[in-house]
């Protein structure tokens, strides 16, 4: 036995199969979040300059830019506070939120379809809704870190005056999740790639960034166009960034409704994601 | 395999010598290859280009629009914010779909579809298809800046007859970026490198006098938007839009006509760079 | 003005390289590289994966720059000329590159223009090729929908649309089922009767033992030998091969015991080659050694053996 075993290979493995599928049991979501970060660590310069980057051409852009011609015009219209800080929770959430459309779109298709990168786990111990869970853990992660850079540039321009504002970062990315998790459901079941992607960017992500009160009150768009903001995730996540921020003033019942809103469709999106992938890895 | 008068139909055109290495004078092959693959593509992601600006329009011209009210225009009479935005919008329009079509799209079709491989193969020269490329990405351009200027047009930010200028000068425009963009292609290896293209034209969009007058900047920065090709787009675009023709304006042409000419000399010294690695 | 007189005294040869060399950095693909090909032959390069035979090949047809020598295709040289030399050209590349956003018939019709054909010659020559594919049925398909031996088929089919005189094929059958495989020998072969000069690279050795009337044995860039495939088998290697297994083990150990068996031995990792004229002869001593072997075989001398003979490796690792 020892003699077979030393001819197959130098290194022997350190636990039993037994043991190994045990720890894939536990961990499995890990280890493939972890498979997520090697892959994004090829492009973490990208990701790191865009990350200081978008948030300085924005801010300087609309916050000081734009805001010098509104602040002139339209003043008294942002519940006292200048057009930058109405501003900045806004561009924070929508940057949460455009990284990730990508992170959710492509590395899917690419998982099922292009490349077929999930079957290789698959055939490893790890069970399907764990690749699912692994890269909804790395995407989250990866999310989360450059929202906290925005976050801190916003603060250094001085549009983050209140004591809670800093929990925006958690609201943003939450509203990424609220947008990413379903929108992830519904490309693992897709077999065909037909350009879907540039249509949801533009007809879906685009309309959101635009009419979800991020530029200007919801209240100031044609009341036949205001229901984009009541069901988009960006409209909750910049209401409670404004509310974080600098005490914007609503019902606390809103607050709440803007947090239930976005963790029960993060919730539902994340349960669907588990069952798409292992009925598509079961066939 | 009988047919025998392939032979003579395989007469190649009288092209200049100095290119006989590049170009066969049959870029309207490419052009017929583009149109009948168009037919395969998805409708709506054609749409979409004429969508985008649009959607802008609505949200930053009228919702943002109703909270500045009116801007001075062009010539110092004020506009309404809207009509002030939607040339700029229609010159970031023409910019994005050129710079896509010569950059993201060349790059994608030579190291992932592997088109050009097989067009390059045959009598085809890379001139040839570099030249169909911009003229199909050009056509695109023309179609978008129509069906948005109509839309002005609907919405009456139309200031004047003039403003239908701003569809051919939006299509030579759009000529700039697709020539120099096919350029910068040829330097590109990798996705990641394709990625500073969009880190340089997001500023672009955002300062180049498109949602505000440039006035608001301190006078260095106002001149280092100036040598900016997009700036000289938004005004040129904006002055046709009210019909306010001053010297400048010839400034602005003069920017692009030169961006064009040495775009195409920067493609065609790289074209073996880019297509014959 | 007829193709001809462009290209001046019609060439004794179609295809003439001589010290062909090219260099990516510091790594040299092809090194100092020469042969001639007249026409109607069929011409192969064999050798192993990363040789050089993909990068001779492109720079035949233009579109890769050489660093240095002389290429002359139909009298004109690719670089100066490649519109004019590729027009006379049909190529089948490594992996198929069919233009996904056309249907299977609109490929080949497509593929036409970009020779400058008339449509008139182009709609009849479709279906003409399809047919020849054996892929009439399947006109108006998508190409995504096609299986691997279908695309590759119709990939040769277009590589034929301008009729070319020479036709360039890049590991033609790489990846194909047997199946699919024979048919597209089958194919081939008759392109070669009709008077189509064939340049054929290939890894496997009963493909350039079917196709080619002369090879070159390429290595890390240079040519290591040229011929016929039974001229090269009976100056490289012997009429037949022993082959033994001895176990991983034994293999390298076992290869003295084995001395003056045949002409020549080779050890390998998972077995021996013995080199004799006669193979059954040769197994009779290694039973009179009292020498077991696992597993033995005894068979014809190919291309394989030539390879191993002349890089001391095996030519599919």
């Amino acid at each position: 036995m020892t003699d077979r075993k030393s001819s197959r290979t130098v290194l022997a493995v350190p636990q039993t199969p037994e043991e190994s599928a045990a720890k894939a049991r536990r961990y499995g979501s890990w280890y493939f979040a972890e498979h997520t970060f090697r892959v994004m660590r090829m492009y973490a310069v990208s990701v790191a300059m865009y990350s200081v980057g978008t948030p300085l051409a924005y801010l300087f852009a609309m916050g000081v830019g734009l805001a010098a011609l509104i602040d002139a015009n339209g003043a008294g219209r942002f519940g006292g506070v200048d057009y930058l800080t109405f501003l900045a929770p806004a561009l924070v959430a929508s940057a949460a939120l455009m990284s990730a459309t990508g992170e959710f779109m492509f590395p899917i298709m690419d998982g099922f379809k292009w490349r077929r990168t999930f079957f290789g786990p698959h055939a490893s111990p790890l069970r399907p809704e764990q690749i699912a869970n692994g890269h909804i853990i790395g995407v989250g992660i990866r999310i989360l870190l450059p929202t906290a850079i925005y976050f801190v540039i916003v603060a250094l321009f001085g549009a983050a005056p209140g004591v809670w504002a800093w929990l925006s970062i958690f609201t943003a990315t939450l509203c990424a999740l609220s947008f990413g998790l379903p929108l992830m459901a519904w490309v693992s079941t897709l077999t065909r790639d037909a350009g879907q992607f540039a249509v949801v960017q533009r007809f879906i992500v685009t309309p959101l960034f635009l009419f979800s009160g991020t530029f200007f009150p919801l209240d100031t768009l044609p009341f036949f166009l205001q229901w984009i903001g009541w069901i988009s995730p960006l409209w909750h996540a910049t209401e409670i960034g404004r509310v974080l921020s600098y005490g914007y003033a609503e019902p606390v019942w809103l607050s709440v409704l803007h947090v239930a809103y976005m963790g029960a469709t993060a919730v539902a999106g994340w349960l669907l994601s588990q069952r798409i992938f292992r009925r598509r890895m079961g066939k | 395999m009988s047919s025998t008068g392939v032979q003579q139909h395989l007469e190649l055109k009288n092209v200049p010598q100095g290119l006989a290495s590049l170009y066969s004078g049959n870029v309207r092959a490419v052009i017929g290859r583009g149109l009948l693959a168009t037919r395969s593509s998805n409708w709506l992601v054609m749409m979409s280009g004429f969508f985008e600006p649009v959607l802008y329009l609505l949200s930053m011209g009228v919702g943002l629009g109703a909270l500045v009210g009116s801007v001075p225009g062009p010539d110092g009479q004020p506009i309404s914010y809207a009509a002030f935005i939607a040339p700029a919008l229609l010159a970031t329009s023409a910019m994005n779909g050129a710079v896509y079509d010569s950059t993201w799209n060349v790059f994608f079709k030579m190291n992932f579809a592997k088109l050009y491989q097989g067009m390059l193969y045959t009598s085809l020269g890379p001139l040839d298809v570099a030249l169909g490329e911009i003229f199909l990405a050009l056509l695109r351009g023309l179609m978008y800046a129509t069906g948005f200027t109509a839309v002005l047009g609907i919405m009456g930010l139309l200031g004047s007859p003039s403003a239908l200028l701003m569809v051919p000068a939006s299509v030579f425009i759009a000529f700039g970026f697709a020539s120099f963009g096919m350029g910068i292609t040829s330097f590109m290896k990798t996705f990641q490198q394709m990625d500073w293209i969009n880190f340089v034209m997001l500023p672009m969009f955002l300062f180049s006098a498109t949602f505000y007058p440039l006035t608001v900047y301190p006078e260095p920065i106002q001149w280092f938007i100036q040598a900016m090709p997009l700036w000289h787009g938004v005004e040129l675009l904006r002055e046709l839009s009210v019909g306010a023709y001053s010297p400048a304006m010839l400034g602005h042409i003069a920017y692009y006509v030169v961006m064009i000419v040495l775009g195409l000399v920067l493609t065609t010294t790289r074209l073996r760079k880019l297509f014959l690695r | 003005m007829p193709l001809d007189s462009l290209s001046g005294s019609t060439p004794e040869y179609v295809i003439s390289a001589s010290n062909l060399t090219k260099k990516y950095g510091d790594f040299t693909a092809v090194d100092d590289i020469s042969f001639d090909v007249p026409a109607g032959e069929s011409f192969g390069l064999l050798g192993p994966n990363g040789a050089g035979k993909s990068t001779t090949m492109r720079m035949i047809g233009g579109v890769s720059q050489r660093t240095s020598g002389t290429l002359s295709i139909m009298g004109l040289d690719p670089e100066q000329h490649g519109p004019q030399v590729r027009a006379h050209l049909g190529v089948v590349p490594q992996q198929d590159n069919l233009d996904e956003e056309l249907r299977v018939r609109d490929n080949l019709i497509v593929y036409g223009r970009y020779f400058g054909l008339p449509l008139s010659y182009l709609r009849p020559k479709a279906d003409e090729l399809l047919e020849f594919a054996q892929l009439t049925d399947k006109a108006g398909a998508k190409v995504d929908d096609l299986s691997g031996g279908m695309k590759r088929r119709l990939t040769i089919a277009r590589s034929l649309v301008n009729e070319p005189r020479i036709l360039l094929l890049d590991e033609p059958t790489t990846g194909l089922d047997p199946q699919a495989r024979h048919i597209l020998w089958d194919r081939l072969f008759r392109l070669k009767e009709a008077g189509t000069t064939l340049i054929l690279t290939t890894h496997y050795m009963d493909e350039a033992e079917q196709l080619c009337d002369r090879l070159v044995v390429v290595d890390k860039g240079r040519i290591m030998a040229e011929g016929s495939p039974a001229s090269l088998i009976r100056r490289y290697s012997t009429r037949e091969v022993l082959e033994l297994r001895f176990g991983s083990e034994r293999n390298t150990t076992v290869a003295a015991d084995l001395q003056g068996i045949g002409e020549r031995t080779e050890t390998l990792p998972d077995r021996v080659l013995i080199y004799a004229a006669d193979g059954e002869a040769a197994m009779e001593q290694v039973s009179l050694r009292g020498l077991r072997p696992i597993t033995s075989l005894i068979r014809r001398s190919s291309l394989e053996d030539v390879f191993l003979r002349l890089t001391g490796r095996s030519l599919i690792d």
